[in-house]
């Protein structure tokens, strides 16, 4: 049976979660189609056509769906839920916020933010922030999954010549109004896909200090991360917030700097390949996950840090 | 207005939890048990809303076995008025729970529902979206900053880009992320007023829903332990080893 996957997109790109999830779906099917729900879409459909595994993109194009209000969606999937064995969203905030709707639609229960999928029916997930991996079977006639896009590598986004099918918007009785969304701007890569990842804890002190971080960041060509102690301080937006009620990442390289290494903390980032820890108090729990340890002011070491990486840059230029 | 409060009861975030010998789950017994994190902003939402004005009475819900009544005592202590603790001797599924809260609901007649945006035992993110589903009420998902005017019903909520601010209205249910305010702890005399506010028990099979479970736990293991790393003794070091060793640089 086909698996049908939903699209996490800005309505112009595809986000790259939707990448990994395609990866995951591949596990379960070779016949995965893709739903975009979005706002003047084509431009988006026609690029995605191309991803290598889709054998199909769904579309349902409209105005009210630019937004990507729940309330909407989740009819309009579930909907089309009896063709599909398996639906899959990303366990971003996205699919987080759409996808328990279907369940409650189906009166399927969910299993959320799969790390591996066994077979059709088994699947495994962390609990208690990744301190204990369960491995769950179920038996219901659609599987509504969420995938940890950080444990499935992207899928290739071309290659592939999908058949595209448009199914009608229908209307949902809404009293939700859109406003705004406050994004920040960057051109750091974005936090939960970047290669490597530079994060700053309380041991940064203030916002002003986290300037520092952003340099070797960008001297890294790296995402900058945070804990949840620096951004309850102020000193950055909880966008950036790594840990079990932040983001999950895992990069080949993780530096944590002036972070202790809650548990909570660790849930978002002990998957990453290296982990380079760098804090004053050797006694600090971030030490017991880190590839290598460095016991020292931060303030210290990270301009030093900055000048070693141009040095060895001009050696090789 | 009434604002209804959902309620876990979960072992303490701060306990290094173990998995049973026997891959079954994760040990609960003679572990410190606490109010779920994220219920604990619900908690202090609604007391702030009642202390406000803006709600008038505010109702804490728990669902699981005797011992649930601490966290609903807690919440009390905090400034809830009464409470009502559905027994269940069986964990329930995310979609289990919004039913029987639903049934609540029907009952209770409460204007607003807050809770938590996920439990921090099974992390599944799923109660407050199915609720409003099956509801039909307006959903908000992990809320930073909330505002009642009326009817009118402003939020920000916490995602991956950002911040996202809407606008609905009542009856609604409502996620709290971590950073919507900082729960007050309970003070001593509260704690003891808490003791006399009503706390109703009601069996879940009396409510007449279906709870089976739909997922079967076939294992639970301890998570890949991380290879013990080195120290290096200088930022020279690391970089060196970062360059030709980890080849990450």
């Amino acid at each position: 049976m086909a698996v049908l996957v939903i699209a996490e997109h800005d309505n112009s790109n595809l986000k790259s979660s939707t990448l990994n999830t395609i990866t995951a779906a591949k596990k379960l099917s070779d016949d995965i189609h893709l739903f975009i729900l979005g706002s003047n879409i084509d431009e988006l459909v026609n690029k995605s056509k191309d991803i290598h595994l889709l054998s199909k993109v769904i579309k349902c194009d409209n105005e009210k769906l630019k937004n990507f209000l729940p309330e909407l969606s989740a009819p309009l999937i579930s909907n089309l839920a009896e063709n599909y064995s398996h639906i899959l969203a990303p366990a971003s905030t996205f699919g987080k916020n759409l996808l328990p709707r279907v369940s409650a639609l189906l009166d399927i229960t969910q299993i959320s933010d799969i790390i591996d999928i066994v077979s059709n029916d088994t699947f495994v997930r962390p609990i208690y922030a990744g301190n204990a991996i369960s491995q769950v079977q179920t038996n219901q006639k659609i599987n509504l999954l969420t995938i940890r896009p950080t444990s499935f590598e992207k899928s290739e986004d071309s290659g592939g010549n999908a058949s595209i099918e448009e199914i009608p918007f229908v209307d949902t009785d809404l009293k939700t109004i859109f406003i705004n969304r406050e994004v920040s701007k960057s051109d750091r890569p974005e936090l939960g896909n970047a290669r490597i990842v530079v994060s700053g804890g309380r041991g940064l002190e203030n916002s002003d200090n986290f300037k520092l971080l952003y340099e070797l960041a960008d001297k890294l060509n790296a995402a900058v991360g945070a804990s949840r102690a620096a951004v309850d301080s102020g000193y950055i937006g909880n966008e950036y917030q790594v840990g079990q009620t932040g983001k999950m990442v895992a990069p080949e390289l993780y530096i944590a700097v002036g972070i202790s290494g809650a548990i909570q903390h660790l849930a978002g980032m002990k998957e990453s390949k290296v982990i380079v820890a760098i804090n004053k108090d050797l006694e600090a729990p971030i030490f017991n996950v880190a590839d290598y340890g460095l016991s020292s002011d931060l303030f210290q070491a990270i301009p030093e840090i900055i000048k070693e990486l141009d040095l060895l840059n001009q050696i090789e230029s | 207005m009434k604002v209804l409060v959902a309620v876990k009861r979960v072992v303490d975030y701060k306990v290094q939890i173990r998995v049973k010998s026997d891959n079954s789950g994760v040990e609960t017994q003679n572990v410190k048990m606490s109010v779920n994190p994220p219920d604990e902003n619900a908690i202090e939402e609604a007391v702030k809303l009642k202390e406000q004005g803006i709600a008038s009475e505010t109702i804490a819900v728990s669902i699981g076995d005797e011992k649930s009544q601490d966290v609903l005592r807690t919440s009390m202590a905090m400034g809830i008025d009464k409470s009502i603790l559905v027994k269940t001797q069986n964990t329930l599924e995310p979609l289990a729970v919004a039913k029987t809260l639903m049934k609540l609901i029907e009952k209770e007649k409460p204007d607003l529902v807050l809770m938590g945006k996920q439990a921090i035992d099974d992390d599944s993110n799923q109660t407050g979206q199915i609720l409003s589903a099956l509801l039909k009420w307006p959903q908000g998902c992990f809320i930073s900053n909330l505002k009642i005017e009326g009817n009118k019903v402003s939020i920000s909520r916490e995602i991956d880009e950002g911040i996202e601010n809407l606008e609905t209205s009542l009856p609604a249910v409502l996620t709290c992320d971590l950073r919507l305010n900082t729960p007050r702890f309970a003070s001593l005399p509260n704690i003891m007023k808490a003791k006399k506010k009503p706390l109703d028990i009601i069996d879940i099979d009396s409510l007449g829903i279906d709870t089976t479970p739909r997922i079967k736990t076939l294992k639970v293991i301890e998570p890949p332990k991380r290879k013990a790393g080195v120290m290096v003794s200088d930022v020279k070091e690391l970089v060196k080893k970062l360059k030709y060793e980890a080849k990450v640089i």
